[in-house]
């Protein structure tokens, strides 16, 4: 998993989800009366239960940068987030727009650059960035969508306050973990769930699968033929490619896999070689093909993006959709929903601040104690730093990197991300949590209800990457 | 003038390779300076090749061999007519905007020296002056010199070395030309030396540069002059690695030989 959601505490009380003890909110009243009801020691029990459930499934995250125990577990907190129909459909609206503004957006860097001329987005911010692929210039992706799995990471600020840290436009993952906390809540707690009526998830492959089939190339005759496009076994993810492939029915392959004849790619199998329609790929553009991209690749398939750009297959998601969720792009979405769509956003933006402009990297280095700094380019939550958390010399240390390369860097100010209660050694406490919800492009937009909590175990800590020590909770999408 | 252009590349490997994909960039576009009569780009297996335009606008053909081989054949047969334009490009497709090719890439990353080659011609008065003088100066610092460096040089390396070939003088010249802050590109394609022998100069390499008033400009450092009637231009991108005339992967490990006889010759003259 990738992602950033980084924060932290401010002065101001951060929002809790579930309440005060006296003045629960509705949506979870049920957790209250079952927290009220368990006594510690089930509960513990509960924990150790659900930790034996998902080592024995196998799900594991290889962190980076921590030596010994590269498969790590997540931590899994068995306290549910719960939110109620309201409150989602107002997130899911807010998801739809948009996700539909950032296709929009995509569709229009690589045409006719609208939005640069109509002076809303500096050109060279989206010229110059790496993000931007030339490749894709004057390409017509099939049904116009560029970003077909969007992973959008949201804070909540306040009871109707849902807002985007970043948008996740290439190959988000966390999704598995979504599916595999809710099957491991169903075993561990179905009494709870006869005591709710919480939306499913389980939908989510068919929804994955059917997607990806309808943006199937023009040219595709009779029923597309789906793969899932890995980097191997090594790579930190490849658990949920290897689960999402299997629920979905559809072949997983590596690389060398595929060979591309005519511009046309081929799966090779026991049978024969098989054409192939559309690939959710799970590589990252650098290195899907030698021959357009990184030559020094050898994980991808050569000549790929031949068969792309000619329109004989899919990839999902698309080439170059990384300029969309560039860090220094993503001041500009709510822009694009008012260009592209006409609409007012519905989800909020964060207050971006891009040092590499000079007004603004002086109140960046004049505010670093209260800010949020992060790479432009990083994931991960790795190379940032929290102003308010930092010690003199870690900003001192900061402030220097700004100057060298401050278009590197952008920031924020530190958030108050709202808290659920969680587990945790000394008892039940609340929590900082994110949430990221999966959102699938294709001839239509679906959003299964809910996604990947993360929450920040450390008391006080507003990193919930899973890089960084934060575990995952169950999220619940209550129907009225 | 017209003139015909034919190549062939042969492929020989010492033990056979289980499959090799090539993507090939060697088909020029009519422009205002060049016109299309007839162009062909096929293979001992393949008698017409898969084509697409790709984002630069050049036209791609696809050659793919998917069985084990040791040996295999490209070849391009065309005709276009030419006609000098000062080295201005008008009407050629134009898909990315002049702003774009001021991005710098691993290949055009400006050094110490190509820095001070900029500005060693900044004080000239306007912009296609400095270009002009970039020109000349780009070819004194570094001396043509097959074999001097890498297909994959970069400016700064190719510059330390003080000799090169034509796609060296090429990022030299689009370096420095972008620290001035004038957008400026590579260009892939064929020369005619006015010789009938076989000349491997005939595939050539040169820059472009973006000039208000006057659009795309083209400069060839290596024979320190604008393209004329002779040039043909096959492909742009932003340094060698996106306007590769040819970019291939192999599989396996064998050793291969490399044959390429290009003839430009002029159609119906003498020569």
């Amino acid at each position: 998993m990738s992602l950033t959601a980084a924060e932290t505490r401010s002065a101001a009380l951060p929002f809790d989800e579930m309440g005060t003890a006296e003045n629960c909110r509705p949506q979870y009243q049920g957790i209250q009366q079952w927290l009220a009801e368990t006594p510690a020691e089930a509960l513990s029990l509960k924990r150790r239960e659900a930790e034996l459930l998902f080592r024995r499934i196998g799900i594991t995250f290889a962190v980076y940068s921590e030596g010994g125990d590269l498969e790590r577990l997540i931590p899994f907190d068995i306290i549910p987030r719960v939110l109620d129909a309201a409150e989602w459909e107002l997130v899911s609206r807010g998801l739809r727009q948009r996700v539909r503004a950032l296709n929009a957006f995509l569709h229009d860097v690589y045409h006719g650059r609208q939005i640069l001329r109509a002076g809303l987005v500096p050109p060279e911010l989206v010229l110059h960035n790496e993000g931007f692929r030339p490749e894709m210039q004057d390409f017509e992706p099939a049904q116009g969508v560029y970003t077909h799995v969007a992973g959008i990471d949201l804070v909540r600020l306040g009871p109707r306050d849902f807002t985007v840290l970043e948008d996740n436009c290439r190959t988000p993952s966390g999704v598995s973990y979504m599916l595999e906390n809710r099957e491991a809540m169903m075993r561990l707690f179905p009494d709870l769930f006869a005591r709710h009526r919480v939306a499913s998830v389980s939908h989510y492959p068919e929804d994955l699968l059917e997607t990806l089939q309808s943006v199937a190339p023009a040219n595709c005759a009779g029923e597309p033929r789906v793969a899932l496009l890995t980097p191997g076994s090594y790579n930190s993810a490849y658990y949920e490619h290897s689960f999402l492939a299997d629920e979905m029915g559809v072949e997983i392959v590596e690389g060398i896999d595929l060979f591309v004849d005519d511009n046309i790619v081929y799966m090779r199998t026991t049978e024969g070689p098989k054409r192939v329609d559309v690939i959710y790929r799970r590589i990252d553009d650098d290195f899907i093909d030698p021959l357009t991209f990184r030559p020094d690749s050898v994980i991808g398939t050569p000549g790929l993006f031949n068969a792309y750009r000619s329109g004989n297959v899919t990839l999902a998601n698309g080439i170059g959709a990384g300029i969309a969720d560039d860090k220094s792009i993503y001041r500009y979405v709510p822009a694009m929903i008012r260009f592209y769509l006409g609409e007012e956003p519905i989800l909020n933006n964060v207050r971006t601040y891009c040092c590499g402009e000079k007004e603004e990297l002086a109140y960046v280095l004049e505010h670093l104690d209260e800010l949020v700094v992060k790479e432009a380019r990083g994931s991960g939550g790795y190379g940032m730093l929290i102003g308010p958390q930092a010690t003199r010399e870690q900003l001192a240390a900061f402030a220097a990197k700004l100057r060298t390369a401050p278009q590197d860097y952008i920031a924020q100010p530190t958030l108050a991300l709202s808290t659920c209660p969680t587990c945790v050694d000394s008892g039940i406490a609340p929590r900082h949590v994110d949430l990221r919800p999966f959102v699938l492009v294709g001839k239509e937009i679906r959003i299964v209800p809910g996604g990947l909590t993360r929450v920040a175990l450390r008391e006080g800590s507003l990193v919930v990457n899973s890089s960084q020590g934060g575990g995952t909770k169950d999220t619940w999408v209550l129907e009225d | 003038m017209r003139l015909h252009v034919r190549h062939q590349t042969s492929y020989r490997c010492d033990s056979p390779v289980g499959a090799a994909i090539q993507t090939l960039r060697l088909t020029p576009r009519s422009y205002e300076g060049l016109r299309v009569v007839q162009w062909q780009v096929w293979s001992d297996t393949h008698r017409e090749l898969p084509i697409f335009a790709d984002g630069y606008g050049n036209l791609t053909h696809c050659h793919a061999v998917n069985h084990p081989h040791a040996t295999a054949l490209v070849f391009v047969e065309g005709e276009v007519d030419t006609a000098t334009t000062h080295g201005i490009v008008r009407g050629a497709p134009e898909p990315l905007p002049p702003l774009f090719f001021l991005r710098p890439t691993k290949l055009t990353q400006p050094d110490p020296a190509v820095a001070a080659l900029a500005r060693q011609v900044a004080p000239q008065g306007s912009v296609l002056k400095q270009l002009h003088a970039l020109l000349i100066a780009v070819r004194e610092k570094l001396d043509y010199l097959p074999g001097a460096t890498d297909v994959a040089a970069a400016a700064g390396e190719a510059l330390a070395a003080g000799a090169g070939v034509c796609h060296d003088h090429a990022h030299v010249f689009i370096a420095a030309s972008r620290l001035l802050g004038i957008p400026a590109r590579y260009i892939g394609g064929y020369l005619w030396t006015g010789t009938e022998s076989r000349e491997y100069q005939a595939s050539h390499a040169w820059a472009e540069a973006f000039v208000h008033d006057l659009g795309w400009v083209g400069f060839d450092p290596a024979n320190r002059m604008c393209p004329t009637e002779a040039y043909i231009r096959t492909s742009v991108g932003l340094d060698y690695w996106s306007a590769a005339p040819v970019r291939g992967v192999r599989r396996g490990t064998a050793a291969e030989t490399l044959a390429v006889a290009v003839n430009v010759i002029q159609a119906g003259g003498d020569q």
